[in-house]
């Protein structure tokens, strides 16, 4: 599997797409810090595209490797290697490749202003592991699409929509419950709902590191005392490593059985 | 040497002029209560620097001056109350008050003063005391320059610095109070004068107004309280020139207004506060130049607002500018600078041609279903934010501001 990831990640460190990814996150960190002249306003502005950016980028780069690399996958098929270590290996060389572009375009710029002595570190650092989880996440969904649609449009249609699905249009059902249901006790329900769906996860885990979180007021206080026990850590990676590990176990299964 | 010596000669001398007693351990009189107890009305009492041990020290009937010379320490001892006054034209001037006992049935302070006029109450600091100074039914009088400062813990356990209850024309001025319950706090006062002080981590308000009507507070600082300034049930209060910053917390703002009427807000900057302006219930209120920057909300009106006015103000990068309950009646918003304003102005007349909506949606939504502010920076709130702006359905169609100015109000 390693030979595999090995592969398709250096496959990936040649194209030009990694590094335009690669350069924006760079270009994204420097603007942002020197217009700036804050590290936790630099935070805030970052997670906003870092919520929207990151499991685009992860959806789209994932389906369009998949289709890209049909015809190696189709070769690499023929030789005597189990499926489940092709799939897993192109998996992985996209997903860690995006992330060390997100990590390494972000991280530079701030290290080089001053992180390590800063507070902001911390809010920094959530800010960098719910973005690699989200890549992952977003990646594995991507090769699920694509796996199981053989239609090159049906599987960024699909891949779009998912993005859509759980980037808008969830909050948008989300908030249509909370205003239909204003009656009744809600942040039970405020806090299932917001678990459930990875983005709003990484968005409300960011957002209660930092100051900003005194905005919440009343519900705010339920979510931190959700989120500052330790069960409550717990839980909410427990959800996101969840979100990685049923794609990629259906990856495993689909593949297993797929005609090609 | 020379002035030395005729410094010493003259201070000698002083005593039979004007009735000078002096304290000092090797003195004649060693104790500040045995001091009160000689004086004469008009008397001045010098302390000079030592440590006494000394609580329910009472002045009652006698216009006495009391001086300490390098910050005497006076220790109550976590007894009661250090100094009681009642008596007119006291001054107490550079003494250091320490140790005032606590107390859930007495309210304990370094200085209590009771009916008294004309007093002065200056330059002294206040450490580890339950009350500062509790000012009871006095007129004229004059608190400055004085440092307070304690630990504060609970609200029900700390006592405030400076407390006026029922008293009138009293001017406070230059303090710095720090730690207290609440920093300075008026009750059925008139036409006081709080200026110039600084008021900060309180643990309830830096400053807190009851049933007080004509005062004024200008040029002062309240940073880092539980609130800034509470001013409740109180008419034609004048704010100028302060300056409120960093109350945040979950239930924290820098200012709240309740049941006001005829108030004037004029040139204050509020900074880094979760609610800027807490409103319910205000009359004939203006807000004029007033700076809100990087407020939570700037502005959040509960209801109960008539004619109250905010113009020239300048909105600075808050989360929400306004966040608005019950009808719009009339109050009104013009010619403000708003940071988020996108309109534009074709004529040059530095006044925006696009009206301004300051509800958002998302401020009207949690207005009515708070949970919904989990969703906060979703992109979903974005988007519909912007189409809110485009075509506004839900936020109240009347709150608008006509003149939005193009650039800073500089004032």
């Amino acid at each position: 599997m390693l030979k595999i990831l090995k592969y398709s990640f250096f496959d990936l460190s040649r194209s030009l797409w990694s590094y335009v990814y690669f350069l924006f996150y760079l270009l994204l960190g420097i603007i942002l810090l020197f217009l700036n002249n804050d590290l936790s306003n630099a935070v805030i502005t970052l997670m906003n595209v870092i919520i929207i950016l990151v499991p685009l980028i992860g959806t789209i780069f994932g389906v369009m490797y998949y289709y890209d690399s049909r015809e190696f996958t189709e070769l690499l098929l023929a030789q005597p290697i189990k499926r489940r270590t092709i799939f897993i290996g192109q998996y992985l060389g996209v997903a860690i490749s995006l992330a060390l572009s997100l990590i390494l375009g972000l991280g530079i710029p701030f290290v080089a202003y001053g992180l390590f002595e800063s507070a902001a570190i911390w809010n920094f650092f959530s800010l960098l592991v719910s973005g690699v989880f989200l890549t992952f996440i977003f990646t594995a969904l991507a090769f699920n699409i694509a796996l199981s649609h053989e239609n090159k449009i049906k599987g960024f249609g699909l891949a779009i929509l998912l993005w859509l699905f759980l980037a808008v249009v969830y909050d948008g059902i989300f908030l249509l419950i909370l205003v239909y249901f204003q009656d009744y006790p809600l942040d039970k329900f405020a806090l299932i709902a917001s678990v459930l769906n990875p983005i709003d996860l990484s968005r409300i885990l960011v957002l209660l590191k930092l100051d900003i979180s005194a905005l919440l007021g009343y519900t705010g206080a339920v979510f931190k005392l959700f989120f500052g026990t330790s069960q409550g850590v717990i839980i909410s990676f427990g959800v996101l490593a969840l979100w990685v590990v049923l794609p990629v176990y259906r990856i495993i299964r689909v593949s297993a059985k797929k005609d090609f | 040497m020379k002035y030395f010596i005729s410094i010493i000669f003259l201070l000698n001398l002083l005593p039979t002029l004007a009735g000078e007693i002096r304290v000092c351990s090797p003195c004649e009189v060693k104790t500040v209560k045995q001091a009160i107890e000689i004086a004469q009305s008009g008397d001045t009492i010098i302390i000079e620097k030592g440590v006494y041990e000394e609580f329910n020290i009472n002045i009652i009937n006698k216009t006495l001056h009391i001086k300490g010379v390098d910050y005497p320490v006076i220790d109550a001892g976590m007894n009661g109350t250090a100094f009681g006054i009642k008596a007119n034209g006291v001054t107490i001037e550079g003494l250091k008050i320490i140790n005032i006992g606590r107390s859930y049935t007495k309210d304990f302070a370094a200085i209590l003063l009771n009916g008294s006029e004309n007093f002065t109450i200056k330059n002294n600091i206040l450490e580890n005391v339950f009350f500062g100074f509790l000012i009871e039914k006095s007129v004229k009088g004059v608190i400055e320059g004085n440092r307070i400062k304690s630990e504060g813990g609970e609200e029900a356990n700390s006592g405030n610095g400076i407390h006026l209850w029922s008293s009138s024309e009293i001017i406070v001025r230059n303090n710095h109070v720090q730690g207290m319950r609440d920093g300075i706090y008026i009750e059925f006062g008139k036409n006081c004068e709080i200026l110039n002080n600084l008021s900060e981590k309180n643990i309830r308000y830096g400053l807190h107004f009851m049933f007080s009507d004509r005062n004024s507070y200008i040029g002062n600082t309240f940073e880092d309280n539980g609130a800034g300034v509470a001013v409740m049930f109180s008419k034609f209060i004048e704010m100028k020139k302060n300056l409120f910053r960093k109350s945040w917390g979950s239930a924290s703002y820098g200012l709240l207004l309740k049941e006001i009427s005829d108030a004037t807000l004029e040139h204050n900057i509020f900074e880094d506060n979760t609610i800027a302006v807490n409103a319910d219930g205000t009359t004939r209120v203006l807000f004029i130049e007033n700076d809100f920057k990087n407020n939570g909300y700037a502005i959040k009106v509960h209801g109960g607002a008539y004619s109250t006015s905010f113009t020239r103000n300048n909105f600075l990068y808050n989360s929400f500018d306004v966040a608005y309950s019950g009808r719009l009646n009339d109050n009104s918003f013009t010619g403000n600078y708003w940071s988020d304003y996108t309109g534009y102005d074709l004529n040059k007349d530095k006044i925006g041609d696009v009206p301004f909506r300051p509800v958002k949606l998302f401020s009207y939504l949690v207005n009515k279903t708070p949970e919904a502010i989990v969703l906060l920076r979703s992109i979903f709130i974005d988007l519909v934010d912007f189409s809110e702006k485009v075509s506004p359905i839900f936020t109240p169609a009347e709150l608008i501001d006509h003149e939005p100015q193009m650039n800073r109000i500089k004032w």
